[in-house]
């Protein structure tokens, strides 16, 4: 019988965790959505959840009138996906949500440097603020700009934040809707994002648990170098044993068989890019401590390619740059065609590699929300409980399972990683062969 | 239904890397059975095709994500 309790506290845990999640028609993100099993009655902003307005479910017009409103409409599992995959300005363990602190800046506007507690956020919920700040809004764990400069400085009351077919969100405010800017971007759209007018430079969900990692990693590497001193001569111990077999796999299966006699010169780069993606593929896989997806962000993973094309190509010898412009024994016009091809080859090693590590942890969060959303998609809404407590069980199972294969993912793509930079750099750095 | 193409295209790009990891895996398991000794060695070269076979792939989706994409 406990078996039985503890499976449905766990489904229980689970369906609590993405009960906020459901959108309406108009990707609501106001809406305090609770499912019917477990909607809170003396909830503090049961104002909204209590005016149904059951008639306009075919009224797609865009209007602040029902800003603030929830309905029951289709649960969008798609939405809820990559709602719970991308970047936030709160940190949510579980269904709880902790605010992080928003460094912004503005042109024109200056500094702003607050933290997201500011926007009045519910503790339980989904991270949609009840007040703007200084301009700024909450809109599902991320801050927006309004950028009409007129709106009201300091913290504001708003009635919601609604959304368009094309997902642009507007603030509800004055019986008003007020433009914002989507996304932030410090790169000044040069690598998409469009041009905002303002900056991000907040310390977000991702950055704080890339913080946490490093801190832990470095904690742990420091501690293992300590115990090479003090137990010079003896058999590695605990945590040394722990770290010096993968460290030793690594250094035999990837810096030795490809970077040759040289090896000790790259090492420390391929161990610190290992460690980082493995540290951070393990992190967001822990369940109830918000499931950072750092290295299913593009932009880290960007990063970390281009840490791999610099070292590659700044590392590169005659031999290696001889062997892409103008490889050796091959006829003139043959050439013409395959070093263009050979310099392109250049630029897509990095992005296949960035894009390599981003679409297989972001495949692998998206796989967990979407077993789990299938829980609402049968229960249709928790107006089939039979359908949902019946789904609960398998698509707990099927998420246990999952996660055991994301576990396996997690090292192979480190792994792999590492492997390909490795061999980029061993054809690199090789040196010619005397025929 | 929006983006139908794509999706089309995606599925078939993966059917192609499928294929590709799927022939890598097999002949590694062929090699290790002849050599078992040699298991090290082919696991990590096999992880490594199957990467460079997955990157064709991971090309194919991105640009068929960004075909899709409604704005």
């Amino acid at each position: 019988m406990n078996k039985h309790i503890l499976l449905s506290l766990f489904a229980l845990i689970l369906s609590f965790s993405l009960s906020a999640q459901q959108h309406d028609h108009n990707h609501d993100h106001d809406g305090h959505a609770h499912d019917h099993a477990h909607d809170h009655a003396d909830h503090k902003s049961d104002k909204h959840a209590k005016e149904h307005h059951a008639d306009d479910h075919g009224d797609h017009a865009l209007s602040c009138a029902h800003a603030g409103d929830h309905h029951h409409g289709e649960f969008d599992a798609g939405a809820t996906a990559f709602h719970h995959i991308a970047d936030a300005n709160v940190y949510s363990i579980g269904p709880f949500q902790f605010p992080l602190p928003c460094i912004l800046y503005a042109k024109g506007k200056g500094w702003d440097v607050f933290s997201s507690s500011k926007f009045g956020f519910d503790r339980f919920g989904h991270g949609d603020g009840h007040y703007a700040y200084n301009g700024y809004v909450l809109d599902g764990g991320t801050v927006k700009r309004i950028t009409d400069t007129t709106f009201p400085e300091g913290k504001v009351e708003i009635k919601g934040v609604i959304h368009d077919k094309e997902g642009a969100a507007f603030v509800c405010y004055n019986d008003k809707m007020w433009n914002t800017d989507q996304k932030s971007t410090a790169d000044g759209g040069v690598f998409g994002g469009g041009i905002t007018s303002y900056y991000d430079f907040s310390l977000t969900k991702n950055v704080v648990s890339m913080f946490l990692v490093v801190f832990l990693l470095g904690f742990m590497f420091l501690k293992v170098a300590k115990a090479y001193v003090t137990r010079n001569g003896m058999a590695p111990k605990g945590l040394q044993s722990f770290i010096e077999s993968i460290f030793v796999f690594i250094q035999d299966e990837v810096a030795k068989p490809f970077l040759g006699a040289k090896y000790l010169k790259y090492q420390p780069f391929l161990m610190a890019l290992f460690f980082f993606v493995l540290g951070l593929n393990l992190w967001g896989q822990v369940p109830f401590l918000g499931g950072s997806n750092v290295t299913g962000n593009l932009a880290v993973t960007a990063v970390l390619a281009i840490f791999t094309f610099l070292v590659v190509n700044l590392s590169g010898n005659k031999h290696y740059w001889e062997h892409i412009f103008a490889m050796p024994g091959v006829p003139k016009w043959v050439l013409t065609i395959l070093s263009p091809v050979e310099f392109l080859g250049i630029f897509i090693k990095p992005i296949t590699l960035m894009l390599r590590l981003f679409a297989n942890i972001t495949a692998g969060h998206m796989v967990m929300v979407i077993f789990v959303s299938l829980i609402f998609m049968f229960s249709k809404n928790g107006t089939s409980p039979v359908g949902g407590y019946g789904t609960a069980v398998a698509s707990t199972l099927l998420t246990l399972f999952m996660m055991a294969i994301e576990l396996l993912v997690a090292f192979i793509q480190a792994f792999v990683f590492t492997i390909l930079t490795a061999s980029y750099l061993g054809a690199a750095i090789e040196e010619p062969h005397h025929h | 239904m929006y983006g139908s193409i794509a999706a089309i295209g995606m599925g078939l790009a993966v059917i192609g890397a499928a294929i590709g990891i799927g022939r890598v895996g097999a002949s590694a398991m062929e090699a290790i059975a002849r050599q078992p000794e040699a298991v090290g060695d082919i696991r990590s070269n096999m992880i490594l095709m199957a990467a460079l076979v997955e990157g064709a792939a991971l090309i194919a989706i991105v640009m068929s994500f960004l075909v899709s994409n409604p704005a």
